[in-house]
Order: C-alpha cells, then sequence, then structure tokens
C-alpha cells in the first residue's frame, strides 16, 4: 500500500534507467538526504557528530569501496587497510607538498594513487579466483603496511613514525585539526560520501555494473557474451581502490587527526569486509547498514549504562558490548544470511503488500 | 512494532548525550584505560594505581582542596579509535586533565590540548619534544622523555663497561614494540651511537607478533649483541623475557624501560633472574600514603585491586601518576584561588609542580621518588634515574639515582621541537603567560 508501483509508468527510456525510478524511493532517499544534512547536524550533539556519524560514514564508504569489488564483481580482497592507507599517505603527502590547494581536490586525487596501486594489486585476478585472490591481496595488504611503517619519506622522517594532519580550510573554516568543529568535519565527511555514493550508484546501475555483475555470476560466461575480462575485473579493482582510497583519506584528515601505520593492519581490512558481508553483498544501502551495525552499534552500546546511569566499569561494558555486537551478527546472519539489505529488501516487499499479504 | 521502539529508544540515548549532569562541586579527572586487550596487563595496574590514590584522597582529605574528585575511566583498548572517542565523550563534561595512557593517543591529542585548554599529562611517555614548554604550553610529560632514558641506559652501559670511551665498537641491540611508542627513541640511541662508536641494531616487534617474538631473538642470537635494551609494552614483555632465556640471552645485560611490570619478570620464572629496568620511584607498599589506600580504599571494598598488585612497579607508576595530577590541581588551585578549577588553572598547576623531598613527606611518599621540578619551559625536569634488577621476586636496586645525559639530549630535543613547528606551519605561539614561581 505504501510502496506500490501501480500507476507509475515509464514513457522513455531515461525514465527506465534512472536510479530511484519509484516516487517512493524519491521521497524516501530525500527525507533521508534531508535528515543527514539538515536534521542530524541540527540535533545531534558534538560526540554524536564527531564520534558517531563520522566513523560511521567513513566505514560506510570504504564498505562501498569493497563492495563495488566483493560484492559487485566477485572479486575476494584483504587488501582494504592497505589501500585505504595508500590514500591517506597520498593526502598527507600532496597537502604538505601543496599547502595552498584546497584539501577537498587532494582528498579525491589520493583516491586516484590508491586506484592505480589496486589495479597493480589487481592484476593477479586475471588469472587467480576465491581464495587464490584473498592471498595475493593479503600479500599487498602486508607490503603496504610494511611500506607505512618502514619507507620513512611517506611520513616525512617523523621521529614516532606517525603523520599528523595539518590545519586546513574550506572558505576559511577549519576542516582539519584541532579547531574544526565536529559540524564542519561532517559536513565535509557526508557531502563526499554522497557524492561518491552517488557515483558508485550510476556505475553498478549503468553498463559497468552489469559487466562486472556478469563477471560475478561465471565468468566464462561472461566472456562468451562479449565481456571482455581483463579491462572490467581492472575496472573494479580501480574503482573499488578508489572509493577505499578517499575513505582513508577522510579517516585520517577528518576523523582521526593523526596515524600510525597500525590503523591500517590487516584488521581494518577484515573490519570492512564484514561490514560489506553482514550489510548485503552486492548493495550499497547494505554497505551503510553494515558500516552502522559494526561501527555504530558498539558506540551506542557503550554509552546506554552511561546514560542510564549504571554503575558499571568501562572495562565491564566493553567486554558486554563485544559479547552483544557477536550475538547480534550471529543472530543477523541467521535470520538473513544475504545480509541486512535482503532484510530490507524483505520489508519492502512486505510495505509492498500491506494490509493485504498472500 | 517492538523493533521500532526498542530503534527509538537506542536513537533517544544516542541523541540525549548529556547524560548525568556532573555534580557541581566535583573535579572531573578522566582516565583513559584499557583493561581489555593485549595490552591489559599492563594497563590494568596502571589504572588501578590512578584510580586508587585518587579514591584515598576522596576518602581521606574529602577530595583536593576540598573539592571531591570524579574519578571516570574510559576503555581505549590501547586504540587510538576508540582513545579519540573517548576523547569526544569526555570533553563536553569539562574534564581537567588528559591523561591517555598511549603515545599514539597522545600525539592524537596534542592539537587538541590548547584549543580545549585542557592540559595532557602523558607521564614518562608521548611526545618526546612536549618537554620543551614555549612550544607545548599544553603538553606535560614529567620526570623524563624517552630520550632521556635510553640516554640514562647507555649511560648505564658505559658505567658497566668502565667508560663512555669503552662503548667504541659493542654492539647494543634496541627491541621495540613498532608503534610511535617504540620508535621514538630511536633518533637518540642512533645520535649516541654516532657519538660514542656503537652500532646500534633493530629489533622491531609488531604489535600482532608481540607474542611470537621468536624470528627476532633468532636475529639476537645471530647478531649476538653485548646489551639489549627493550622497549615493551603489554605482552610483549614476558615474551621477550622468555625468549631470552630460551636464546640464553644474558639476563644482566638486557635492560628495559620502566615499564616492566612485576608480573612480566615473573612469568619468566627463575631464569629472568639479573634483568634490569630503568625506574625513577621506588617500588612497594612501605610508604604511609600507600598504607591509607590500604586501609581507606581496598580493604573498604572501594577498588577491585586485587592484593599483591599494589606495590609492583606499574601500580606504583599509576599512583605517581595520580599523584602528579593532584599536585598540579592543588598548584591550580592555590593560583587561581578557586576551589573548582578548570583545565587553564591545572595547566599553571602542572607549570608550578616543586616534588623537592619535604613535600613527598608531606604527601606521605617520602623517599618514594626523585625530586622532580617543573617549569614554563621545561615541562618534563628530566630527573633522575636508577637501575633496579630482578631477583627473582622482587626489584633490587642496583645503581645510584644519576641524571639522564642532559647535555646531550636537551639540544636534540629542542631541535624536534623546531622540527615540530617547522612540519606543522599554523601551530599557535604560546600566549599563556607564565606564573612567578612562588
Amino acid at each position: 500500500m505504501f510502496y506500490r508501483e501501480a500507476g507509475q509508468f515509464k514513457t522513455s527510456y531515461a525514465a527506465d534507467m534512472a536510479i530511484f525510478p519509484l516516487l517512493q524511493d524519491r521521497i524516501g532517499i530525500g527525507v533521508i538526504l534531508f535528515l543527514a544534512f539538515v536534521g542530524i547536524p541540527a540535533f545531534g550533539g558534538s560526540f554524536f557528530l564527531g564520534a558517531v556519524m563520522v566513523p560511521f560514514l567513513v566505514f560506510a564508504l570504504a564498505t562501498v569501496g569493497l563492495n563495488l569489488l566483493t560484492g559487485y564483481t566477485g572479486l575476494l580482497s584483504l587488501g582494504t587497510g592497505g589501500l585505504m592507507g595508500v590514500g591517506a599517505y597520498t593526502c598527507y603527502k600532496l597537502t604538505i607538498w601543496f599547502p595552498e590547494v584546497n584539501l577537498i581536490v587532494w582528498l579525491f586525487a589520493s583516491g586516484l594513487s590508491s586506484a592505480a596501486l589496486g589495479v597493480l594489486f589487481g592484476l593477479p585476478s586475471l588469472r587467480i579466483k576465491g581464495f587464490y585472490l584473498v592471498v595475493a591481496t593479503l600479500a599487498a595488504q602486508f607490503f603496504l603496511q610494511w611500506c607505512f611503517s618502514r619507507v620513512g619519506w611517506l611520513y616525512n622522517y617523523n621521529v614516532s613514525g606517525a603523520i599528523e594532519v595539518p590545519v586546513r580550510t574550506l572558505l576559511s573554516i577549519p576542516i582539519t585539526g584541532p579547531n574544526a568543529t565536529p559540524v564542519a568535519r561532517y559536513y565535509v565527511v557526508l557531502s563526499i560520501v554522497a557524492v561518491l555514493t552517488l557515483l558508485a550508484s550510476n556505475l553498478v546501475h549503468g553498463r559497468v555494473g552489469r559487466a562486472w555483475m556478469a563477471v560475478r555470476d561465471m565468468d566464462i560466461a561472461a566472456e562468451l557474451i562479449g565481456i571482455r575480462l581483463m579491462p572490467t575485473k581492472l575496472l573494479a579493482f580501480s574503482m573499488s581502490s578508489f572509493v577505499c582510497g578517499v575513505a582513508g583519506a577522510l579517516m585520517v584528515f577528518l576523523w582521526y587527526g593523526s596515524a600510525e601505520p597500525d590503523v591500517f593492519s590487516i584488521d581494518l581490512s577484515f573490519i570492512i569486509l564484514f561490514m560489506v558481508i553482514i550489510g548485503g553483498q552486492g548493495s550499497l544501502i547494505g554497505s551503510f547498514l553494515g558500516a552502522a551495525l559494526i561501527q555504530v552499534l558498539p558506540v551506542a552500546l557503550r554509552a546506554i549504562p552511561a546514560a542510564l546511569g549504571a554503575p558499571i566499569a568501562a572495562a565491564t561494558v566493553e567486554h558486554i558490548t563485544f559479547m552483544v555486537l557477536g550475538a547480534l551478527i550471529i543472530l543477523f546472519l541467521i535470520v538473513e544470511p544475504l545480509g541486512l539489505a535482503r532484510l530490507w529488501q524483505t520489508a519492502k516487499q512486505k510495505l509492498r503488500v500491506w494490509p493485504f499479504p498472500y | 512494532m517492538r523493533y521500532l521502539v526498542a530503534i527509538v529508544a537506542m536513537l533517544g540515548i544516542l541523541f540525549g548525550v548529556a547524560p548525568a549532569a556532573q555534580a557541581e562541586d566535583t573535579l572531573n579527572v578522566p582516565v583513559f584505560s584499557y583493561r581489555t586487550g593485549p595490552f591489559s596487563g599492563s594497563g590494568i595496574p596502571f589504572a588501578d594505581g590512578i584510580r586508587d590514590y585518587l579514591t584515598m584522597l576522596n576518602q581521606r582529605d574529602g577530595g583536593i582542596g576540598g573539592a571531591k574528585v570524579l574519578v571516570e575511566e574510559c576503555e581505549t583498548g590501547y586504540d587510538t579509535k576508540k582513545g579519540i572517542e573517548c576523547y569526544e565523550a569526555v570533553k563536553a563534561k569539562n574534564p581537567l586533565v588528559y591523561t591517555p595512557l598511549s603515545t599514539g593517543i597522545t600525539l592524537a591529542l596534542i592539537p587538541h590540548a590548547a584549543v580545549d585548554k585542557v592540559p595532557v599529562l602523558s607521564m614518562a611517555y608521548g611526545l618526546t619534544a612536549s618537554a620543551i614548554g614555549d612550544t607545548f604550553p599544553w603538553i606535560f610529560n614529567p620526570p623524563d622523555t624517552y630520550w632521556d632514558t635510553n640516554s640514562a641506559i647507555v649511560q648505564y652501559i658505559a658505567g658497566q663497561e668502565g667508560g663512555l670511551d669503552k662503548l667504541k665498537g659493542k654492539t647494543i641491540g634496541f627491541m621495540y614494540l613498532d608503534a610511535p611508542y617504540g620508535k621514538e627513541p630511536i633518533p637518540l640511541l642512533e645520535q649516541l651511537g654516532k657519538t660514542y662508536g656503537y652500532t646500534l641494531k633493530l629489533y622491531p616487534v609488531a604489535a600482532t607478533e608481540m607474542q611470537n617474538q621468536s624470528s627476532q631473538w633468532l636475529n639476537v642470537r645471530r647478531d649476538k649483541p653485548d646489551w639489549m635494551i627493550l622497549a615493551g609494552w603489554g605482552a610483549m614483555h614476558p615474551t621477550a623475557l622468555k625468549e631470552a632465556a630460551k636464546v640464553n640471552y644474558p639476563m644482566d645485560h638486557f635492560i628495559a624501560n620502566y615499564w616492566v611490570n612485576d608480573e612480566d619478570a615473573r612469568s619468566a620464572g627463575d631464569q629472568a633472574k639479573g634483568f634490569k629496568e630503568l625506574a625513577w620511584h621506588a617500588v612497594g607498599t612501605g610508604f604511609p600514603a600507600f598504607q591509607d589506600i590500604q586501609r581507606l580504599v581496598i580493604d573498604k571494598g572501594l577498588s577491585k585491586t586485587p592484593a599483591g598488585e599494589p606495590g609492583t612497579v606499574l601500580y606504583n607508576h599509576g599512583v605517581y601518576n595520580a599523584m602528579l595530577i593532584a599536585e598540579a590541581v592543588r598548584g591550580g588551585q592555590k593560583l587561581s584561588g578557586k576551589k573548582m578549577v578548570t583545565g587553564e588553572d591545572v595547566r599553571r598547576g602542572f607549570e608550578a609542580i616543586d616534588l623537592t623531598a619535604d613535600r613527598f613527606k608531606e604527601l606521605g611518599l617520602a623517599g618514594f621518588a626523585e625530586p622532580l621540578k617543573l617549569s614554563c619551559a621545561d615541562h618534563n625536569g628530566h630527573g633522575r634515574l636508577f637501575v633496579q634488577s630482578w631477583d627473582g621476586a622482587k626489584w633490587v636496586r642496583v645503581s645510584e639515582p644519576a641524571k639522564p645525559m642532559t647535555d646531550v639530549v636537551q639540544p636534540l630535543i629542542e631541535a624536534a621541537a623546531k622540527d615540530y613547528l617547522e612540519k606543522n606551519t599554523a601551530w599557535p605561539k604560546r600566549t599563556e603567560a607564565c606564573d612567578k614561581p612562588s
């Protein structure tokens, strides 16, 4: 009843290819964007914006990136952490060399170098698949992490081996460094995430995305119908790495403020892979849901005892959070093995026929 | 519907970020601790020491200067990401000082300190250059920087070898946790190696490989360094000691900085006998303040500190850390004339810290630690350090307290501070006035 496409006719090809062909979807995305751009900054506190929303958006973007590769093209990768690091270190080097250029430019530019490396490490994917590809990307992860801690040039020979983010402004409002307010950082992250998600959405709904999915479903069949595997797979690697690289740069510049090589460890790759799996492979909304479950839920769980005034020690809260989160992940995967995105789809289907289910 | 209620409740909790309002007359001292994860072995005694000492002040004196201290722990797991989350969470609650207990988190907080007007106390860790008060008015790292520490170790080695000139041709191995903390001393050790002619061998241990150091120790066996220096943390310590014993490395030539706890040494059993570490304060509980902690806090069940933990190296580190905070708050109260001080007053209090032997006696800690005096220019003190050796059951002092090689280290620290300024072009100039020493 709420979500019925009856009466919405598509009279042109453009209408048929629209990202949101249904009026309800357009209203929905409008409401979400309105909430994100107006509602949350207006009502969310500094902690909510800085410690919940910014990390959530950064992880969501990285998950979107990995989803392009793993979910849409079916190529598993454990190099996400390293490639995010490439983005972060590139952005750091570029903004130190050219401080007068706006940081936003460098945030996007850092994705390019990450994309180039992604293509390089994606080359084995032409010959190997599945677990063997995982091992190849794992090598990339370890190699990149080794570079971050051993190549002094990358961190400008800082004694502690960490990179420290300089102050950068946008329209003379500081967006990085200590003076950047959570609201300013949130808007920058949100805008970039929105733009890149739109880009990803266009990609996966168009010719490129169809080619990716064809390769995922059966690469020999895809080859037979005329999809060239090499450019398709490498494009998937480059787009995925581009998005991950930007996410890494955002993570260091607009969230951490400084980063040590350990930040880009294999753990980060795993976390993002889990977000893809739990959110739902091959779904953009799933990327956001997965990031929300793994990143935001622990913060919320940690905040509950304090908000209720319960006298529970910080360490106990941490242990409880671990247990609850683990249980929830198992529960969600039992209820819906295809991820949260599938739950969302089921919900939409239910809404479509409500109140007369058949 | 039930799900909807749950989601609404969750959002309500998230948005209603203002948890229970702080009482008007409490001094908020947040403690970033880690009682979970691979570093909890080191984090727990440290956090217990801080908490117990401040709780004891609340019980015995009714707080500091008549205002109760609110000690709130925030779990970081030694993870910078969670540390930043903790920072965002306590920022709004008017904290007086941040004690991150992690060099990585300290590095992330340093730029924020001046903006939020809350000092950062990184006691004997953190950024070495922050000893320069003119550049880092909000950061304090007493009583010694890592460069002081390692110069003191080199000095001790020279003393054992029979003079600094005897270091020529020797090999010193440096085994460190591959994190900002462990890397901090490397430039100093390299510099001293150039000056005195010893060869420095580096053995990094990644945090993920802490409990598997066999490859590093194989290298040690091959290189046969004359001395080994250890800069580890958490689970890295017991493993290093066990592995050292396995390759028959002479324990009396194995020296750590001051972060090895009794438990770490004990776990390596008898073979750890003779292992050495640096210290600036005593171990044991033979001080009136510790007896007060036992009587007023632990015996009353106000603390979860297990028996046997007070008096260990890291617990006493925590007590020392808390004592510095209390002194700074007291100093701030005196300088500002207010009972309810702010972060700005506490910063002034830190710069006025003057812990003499008499002052330690007044605090019930006579003979506990080496004297310490901070000033506007010197946020570190570069205090005296001594070496203690593990005899299988307890630590025994084996050297007299001595000043680190300040003449060598100080110019390097100043250069590092200048370098920091160059790399961070918009770093604010010090505008904070300097109080006259009273």
